[in-house]
């Protein structure tokens, strides 16, 4: 097996490009589809200030990495969820990451990682709320880190923030979207989202990337990161829509990327223009009364945004540990 | 060959030497959805994996 590029022994092959690549020309591809991504959907120019979310997973520490091989001044914004050894072993990948990779870098920038934890700053974790809630754990991770995501751009004056979703995940987002025909996500499934009503730029730049790429750039470029699943996925849903999708990926290679990218040329408009708002529609979004974050209220119709009141129902609970809420839930 | 494969974490042996595509259909793994990683980089599917061999088989499929 050959490199395309310069005919030295390859050491990955992306049967979707019908292509083989050595290690130098494979790191070479995936910061050349980052940088055309960013370009295609207007994620980011250089002098822009980037907040990356970063997990110690693989798509978000590549993405941090690529950033900042591509030049951008990018600072690293981890979550400490509290989801027993896993958040612990994680953390430990992000902060490895950053003393070696960031830190150490020559860089005009000084690029540095901000760290949030539920439990010192909020006073719960991931499990506890989806206990005391009855929410899905993905549910309760999900909301806590994009309400977090979004407070941290906002309140450092970040140009855009940065997720490390790649074609897999998108494309499996995408699946189950239509399978359930959820039309308002269907309208909001962008690469770049612009900033609009308090709410910041948001940038998906992996999205020409399959999570088997992410993984082979860590690999190849010797990041160490969270290999193991998270123990609270097991059986999501996504994971589900994902599994679906590998087996049609591999009886046709390209039909994730043709999934995704089609839908963006084909059908991302007509969703967006019928998820447009009219003066009908109500109030639209308001300041929350707790945080000032902007929300459609609860559903008594209150300003108060969905993070407060899990945070303030979880707030103070017994901590429930990861194997309990497993027991509970089966 | 020792092989290491996660989620759980876990050691098996298997006998070599064998392609990296043959140890793969006998695990039952779909090549996109695993790395096969051997003295830190990379083996590529056409490789021949010796008896003596040490690799990893790395999952790259995660839900979050």
């Amino acid at each position: 097996m050959k490199c395309r590029v310069c005919r030295e022994s390859a050491v990955i092959d992306i049967r979707r490009h019908n292509a083989n690549f050595c290690a130098d020309h494979f790191l070479r591809y995936c910061r050349d589809q980052v940088e055309r991504t960013m370009k295609e959907f207007s994620m980011a120019t250089p002098g822009d200030r980037v907040l990356v979310a970063v997990s110690g997973g693989k798509d978000s520490l590549a993405l941090w990495d690529i950033l900042l091989e591509l030049g951008y001044e990018a600072d690293g914004l981890y979550i400490g969820l509290g989801i027993g050894d896993y958040s612990d072993v994680s953390g430990n990948y992000v902060r490895d990451f950053t003393s070696s990779f960031v830190a150490n870098r020559e860089s005009e920038h000084a690029n540095s990682l901000i760290e949030i934890g539920l439990r010192d700053s909020y006073d719960y974790d991931v499990p506890t709320a989806a206990d005391v809630t009855g929410r899905a754990p993905c549910s309760a991770c999900g909301l806590s880190k994009r309400h977090l995501f979004d407070r941290a751009a906002h309140d450092g004056g970040y140009d855009v923030l940065m997720t490390g979703h790649n074609l897999d995940d998108e494309a499996a987002v995408l699946y189950g979207n239509v399978m359930r025909w959820q039309v308002d996500y269907l309208a909001r499934q962008r690469p770049m989202l612009p900033a609009e009503n308090g709410f910041p730029k948001k940038a998906k730049p992996l999205v020409r990337l399959s999570e088997r790429e992410t993984a082979a750039y860590c690999v190849l470029r010797g990041i160490d990161y969270q290999v193991e699943e998270c123990p609270m996925a097991a059986g999501n849903r996504h994971l589900e829509y994902k599994h679906a999708l590998a087996a049609s990926e591999e009886a046709s290679p390209g039909m994730k990327q043709a999934f995704y990218f089609g839908y963006l040329r084909e059908a991302a408009d007509l969703f967006e223009q019928s998820a447009v708002r009219t003066p009908d529609d109500g109030p639209g979004l308001v300041p929350c009364e707790s945080c000032g974050s902007p929300t459609s209220g609860d559903p008594n119709g209150q300003p108060r945004c969905a993070f407060c009141r899990l945070s303030q129902r979880a707030a103070g609970a017994d901590p429930v540990p990861v194997e309990l809420l497993k027991t509970k839930r089966r | 060959m020792l092989v290491h494969l996660r989620n759980p974490s876990r050691q098996i042996t298997v006998d070599g030497p064998m392609s990296v595509v043959k140890l793969l259909k006998k695990l039952d793994l779909r090549r996109e959805s695993v790395l096969v990683i051997r003295d830190g980089t990379l083996v590529p599917g056409d490789a021949l994996l010796p008896d003596d061999a040490e690799v990893e088989v790395r999952p790259v499929i995660s839900g979050g």
